[in-house]
């Protein structure tokens, strides 16, 4: 496969503060690659890197096999993107904003074109009312009409779910996914909703104050043996002295406030259940902890299994 | 670039905003000719009275005069009309978010800057178009033409009817370029902002304060006078002053100091290259935050 996204040693410095520090990531064509990471941890400033938004105080960027800089306008021919928030001219019509953009990215779609992308992303009906009246989702659909509207190769979405009610997001899950299925693009989709992410994207990169901490396919980043249960007893220290002294040891239970946390594979679960019933434990609760949060939580913090999954 | 052009003339022309400075001209004007032609006689009587006994044959408030007083009083206001739209250029896409969209498109950022500039300049010149429209055609239909008779602080001029039409083409060129510098410094402005509040004020301001200090009879500024943009914006002025003879009589067809008209367009346009050259510079090296 051709790599879409070669990033080597990016850096940006904003006087005293290090917003991306020396980041290298490849982006693969075909990929939906999820750019993780907390807010204000150099996401946006990454992606507007790559859109040149942002002069890189060191590093190199190569897009389809072409230096950046170098070949910015015929790299960005290739591009789309959405931005932080889709902000268009309001006191036009999605369909005069889908034109105007079009025409900016150098291309001249038919009419019939412009209705058809419209109705991609739904909003062929509302396609002649102004985006002033508009809601966060739509505008946020058209924005990225307006990132396909030049058929690019890579198409990339910074926050693309920011502000949305739980149908918007699944509508944009579901449009990442066609993209990525259907019409075999390659995405760069940063999110700081994980479990989102970890739907959609096939590689993740995690990065936490501009460094990366971890990269990798997010099958294997997402280990089922390694499943995180959040475990509450009416009594967790009979619970806990109960299961270091069992074969479920090897999950390395923990006592936090007062959750007991133990990892194990997925299929596990129902076993341990009944083998905590069956030594009268009651339970207040048991559950599988999202297993992305539970990671990105673990990671950010700097505790363990960062080593374990950085390849 | 002509594709560029093309969208930020649409969208110039697609903001209700635009239209505020052909609604403000249209209303001033209209307002200052109504006045002139209800009260227009006691406002020459008043002119002449400082005169003592000169004797004016023919219609002294006529189309040509009328014009000379709007422009007068309107080459005051129109660059602060004209920042409106300047000022906005990038701050106000900044503002809006749609800059980043704009720049992350597949031209340069050079060529983005000279498409709004080139935009902000057409829609200068429809402001200035619509201006003559008004202050001249209108003025010319409703008060009818005749010569135009001017009062300077020393002397007066008297231009021939036939003489005059070609000095307004002149001085509507020339506003042209005032106005374009007027703009540039405004468009400089929006390039460091990202809302058009801040560049509009301080565009407007430093009109403000450069006709001010240009005005004051104080020798300490006059030194700095030749470098204010404004001394040089009141040049127009020049095309309705003719050449005389030795004894005193004009000649038709001349202007009085064109030397002076060319070397303030000359610092005119310094200003709006300087303006544009450091506009793209700071663009080129800005970081797009908005």
């Amino acid at each position: 496969m051709q790599p879409i996204v070669q990033v080597k040693n990016l850096s940006k410095q904003y006087k005293n503060i290090k917003a991306v520090d020396a980041l290298s990531f490849t982006v693969q064509e075909g990929d939906v690659y999820g750019f993780l990471g907390q807010n204000g941890a150099g996401k946006s400033t990454t992606i507007r890197m790559l859109l040149t938004l942002i002069n890189p105080t060191a590093g190199d960027i190569e897009l389809f096999g072409m230096k950046l800089h170098a070949n910015r306008n015929k790299v960005l021919r290739n591009v789309g993107a959405v931005i932080e928030k889709p902000d268009v001219y309001k006191y036009l019509s999605a369909y005069k904003n889908l034109k105007l953009f079009a025409h900016m990215s150098k291309v001249h779609p038919s009419d019939k074109q412009l209705m058809q992308q419209l109705d991609m992303v739904g909003l062929k009906e509302r396609a002649h009312d102004k985006v002033s009246t508009y809601s966060q989702g739509m505008k946020q659909r058209l924005g990225i009409a307006i990132a396909l509207i030049h058929d690019p190769q890579l198409i990339i979405l910074d926050e693309p779910t920011n502000g949305l009610d739980p149908q918007g997001i699944a509508d944009i899950r579901n449009l990442i996914l066609h993209l990525s299925r259907e019409m075999k693009k390659t995405l760069l989709v940063s999110s700081h909703l994980l479990n989102e992410m970890e739907q959609v994207a096939t590689r993740l990169l995690i990065i936490d104050k501009g460094k990366k901490l971890v990269e990798g396919a997010t099958a294997e980043l997402f280990d089922p043996a390694q499943t995180l249960i959040e475990l509450e007893t009416t009594n967790n220290k009979e619970a806990i002295d109960l299961i270091a002294g069992s074969a479920w040891q090897k999950g390395l239970p923990q006592q936090r406030s007062n959750k007991i946390y133990i990892r194990m594979h997925r299929d596990d679960i129902p076993d341990f259940n009944a083998w905590l019933v069956e030594r009268n434990i009651r339970l207040v609760s048991l559950q599988p902890r999202h297993s992305l949060e539970d990671y990105f939580l673990q990671i950010t913090s700097g505790t363990q299994h960062v080593a374990a999954f950085t390849n | 670039m002509w594709q560029l052009l093309q969208i930020e003339l649409y969208k110039i022309f697609r903001r209700p905003r635009t239209y505020i400075a052909f609604g403000a001209t249209a209303v001033l004007i209209t307002l200052l000719q109504f006045g002139l032609k209800v009260d227009g006689q006691e406002y020459a009587d008043f002119m002449l009275q400082s005169l003592g006994n000169f004797d004016v044959q023919g219609k002294l408030l006529n189309g040509y005069m009328v014009c000379y007083l709007v422009l007068q009083l309107m080459l005051v206001h129109v660059p602060l009309l004209v920042t409106l739209i300047s000022a906005d250029m990038l701050s106000g896409e900044a503002n809006i978010g749609t800059l980043r969209l704009a720049l992350s498109k597949p031209y340069s950022r050079a060529s983005v800057v000279l498409a709004k500039f080139f935009a902000t300049c057409v829609y200068t010149l429809l402001l200035l178009i619509w201006v003559a429209v008004l202050a001249l055609f209108v003025s010319m239909l409703v008060f009818g033409t005749n010569d135009l008779f001017l009062m300077k602080s020393e002397y007066i001029v008297l231009i021939k009817e036939n003489d005059v039409f070609w000095r307004y083409c002149c001085a509507f060129g020339f506003a042209f370029v005032s106005l374009v510098t007027v703009a540039s410094i405004g468009f400089f402005l929006s390039a460091f902002a990202e809302n058009s509040i801040g560049p509009i004020v301080t565009t407007m301001s430093i009109i403000i304060l450069f006709t001010v200090l240009g005005t004051l009879n104080i020798p300490m500024f006059d030194a700095i006078n030749p470098y204010l943009f404004t001394s040089h914006m009141v040049i127009w002025k020049e095309f309705f002053d003719e050449k005389v003879t030795a004894n005193n009589e004009a000649i038709a067809g001349t202007i009085q100091d064109l030397p002076a008209i060319f070397h303030s367009l000359l610092v005119l346009l310094a200003y709006i290259v300087v303006m544009i050259g450091a506009t793209i510079f700071v663009m080129n090296k800005k970081d797009i935050l908005s």
